[in-house]
């Protein structure tokens, strides 16, 4: 149903004109929403007897023309959130690897003990994760932050791995044994890469959550950008810059992660015209290894039956 | 196992306030999201692209800023709002794109030939979408909708670091006032999280697996 246009009967000179109508009206009333609310921000305001400075008045702002002020943002935040977030994807994909192949083990009791830990850890909320590793482990913030996403993102991107295992077709598996390779030496040579290059763009996906979650930093103390711009900086400058600190941070969260997810669908556009299979959906990973998991299931039912 | 048994009457009252979040932007939510997802498939171009921002700005935040803002940013521009309801809000605001990309995905799932069929004997832009495309297409949202709940439900825990008492928040205090007992009175809020987040996981993969079969 990606072309909704058979619907509708298409449309004559009358009922585009009237979309179009439509479509300016709208546009107008959405753009003065947006206008009334700059508006609103920029008004002075009376507090107390004291008139202060609207929203977007230079006198807030005129910090941001420091580049010492800049360099702290660029070296103690964004340096601060990117490092946990390149060791913890790191880790994340190699913790992945792991359990994909522990979880598809022929063995019964690596194959099942794995599936459990892994559907815990995928039911807790990566936040009480890194509460649990900083008080009990105490391995002081930073590690608490890198450890628990690498555990939670690592046990998505093995369940991913193992769902990308298990949808290749049979055949793979057996050509491999039959020219004489260990079961291992298939897996690893023969199946794996396929199954890596298929969930890519997922573990891509799922790489840009773990970048947000490295934010839930702020709540265990560790030094990131949201702690060192609404936390430490506000509290240098002053309440007064707390809302231009705020755009300023969510600009450059957006900037980091819009151009990771725009990676991630580049990846799986290029991924999708290469393999002829099922396009997975980068933009929500959770639900695409559902997919992929009731698709390889479906698939190993139907050959067993024929 | 003492600690966790004697402070049972904290962990029920934060367990109340996850599960109240949970409901309570869930629905709101739901909403915002249906909402977002229409104007996505809608004719009008500028309701489009109003829609297109709006879910891939939100996406991209993280949910920690969402709630900071909520909490703290929008009561120093001059809002009164409770803490619950600050972090309702910025759950709800938080989840409405996910929900409307699950809800968009699962129309767009329905094979273009069901709708052309449906033209084709005649029937009309309603009988399309009410009788042939939408039944459809929703046994396919409905897998994606539990996932995207049960991200919420993880995600509520991130509200008790802003002033809200709940599964979290009760964790953290009652883990700082026990300091021998800290494993325990964690694995207890784990098990109260996972009291939700599990069952869901199981009916999500079932009715998955259920109708990825009849497609």
């Amino acid at each position: 149903m990606s072309n909704s246009s058979v619907l509708f009967d298409a449309p004559g000179p009358r009922a585009r004109r009237i979309s179009l109508i439509a479509s300016i009206i709208t546009g107008i009333f959405i753009a003065a929403g947006l206008v009334w609310m700059i508006w609103t921000l920029a008004q002075p305001r009376e507090s107390g007897g004291i008139t202060l400075p609207g929203y977007f008045d230079a006198s807030r702002w005129d910090i941001f023309a420091d580049p010492e002020l800049w360099s702290f943002i660029i070296f103690q935040g964004v340096v601060g959130t990117l490092r946990a977030a390149l060791t913890a994807s790191v880790l994340a994909v190699i913790l992945g690897i792991i359990l994909s192949l522990l979880r598809s083990s022929e063995i019964a009791w690596i194959r099942i003990p794995t599936a459990v830990v892994l559907e815990l850890v995928r039911g807790m909320p990566v936040l009480l994760m890194m509460l649990f590793i900083l008080l009990v482990l105490n391995t002081g913030a930073f590690w608490a932050v890198v450890a628990a996403l690498t555990l939670y993102n690592g046990a998505l991107i093995g369940e991913a791995l193992r769902a990308g295992l298990a949808s290749l077709p049979r055949g793979q598996r057996e050509a491999g044994l039959s020219l004489g390779m260990r079961p291992l030496q298939s897996k690893m040579l023969v199946e794996f890469p396929q199954a890596f290059r298929q969930m890519l763009p997922i573990i891509v996906a799922q790489l840009v959550v773990l970048l947000k979650d490295t934010s839930l930093g702020f709540i265990v103390g560790y030094v990131e950008l949201l702690r060192v711009n609404m936390s430490n900086l506000v509290s240098f400058y002053g309440n007064r810059y707390m809302f231009s600190f705020f755009v300023v941070t969510l600009v450059l969260y957006l900037i980091m992660n819009l151009s990771l997810s725009w990676f991630a669908r580049w990846l799986s556009k290029r991924t999708a015209s290469k393999s002829s299979g099922t396009r997975l959906d980068p933009e929500d990973p959770g639900q695409a290894v559902l997919k992929a998991n009731a698709m390889a299931e479906s698939r190993q039912m139907g050959q067993g039956s024929i | 196992m003492d600690a966790v048994i004697a402070n049972l009457p904290t962990y029920f009252e934060g367990f109340r306030m996850t599960v109240l979040l949970l409901v309570a932007s869930g629905i709101s939510a739901l909403i915002l999201g249906t909402v977002i997802a229409a104007m996505r498939i809608s004719p009008v171009s500028s309701l489009r692209a109003f829609a297109t921002v709006y879910t891939e700005l939100v996406r991209n935040t993280p949910l920690t800023l969402v709630l900071f803002f909520c909490a703290i940013v929008l009561p120093y521009l001059g809002s009164n709002l409770e803490y619950e309801v600050a972090a309702i809000v910025g759950l709800s605001v938080y989840t409405s794109p996910f929900i409307a990309e699950a809800l968009r995905s699962g129309i767009n799932g329905v094979p273009v030939g069901q709708a052309e069929a449906s033209r084709s004997v005649g029937m009309s832009f309603g009988q399309t979408v009410g009788i042939v495309v939408l039944p459809q297409a929703f046994r396919m949202t409905i897998p994606p909708l539990i996932n995207v709940f049960i991200a919420l439900t993880k995600n509520t825990s991130v509200a008790g670091a802003f002033f809200v008492f709940e599964l979290f928040a009760a964790g953290r205090q009652l883990a700082n006032a026990n300091g021998d007992a800290v494993i325990a009175i964690l694995l207890g809020v784990a098990t109260l999280y996972l009291l939700i987040t599990i069952p869901l996981g199981v009916i999500a993969a079932r009715l998955e697996r259920k109708w990825v079969v009849q497609r």
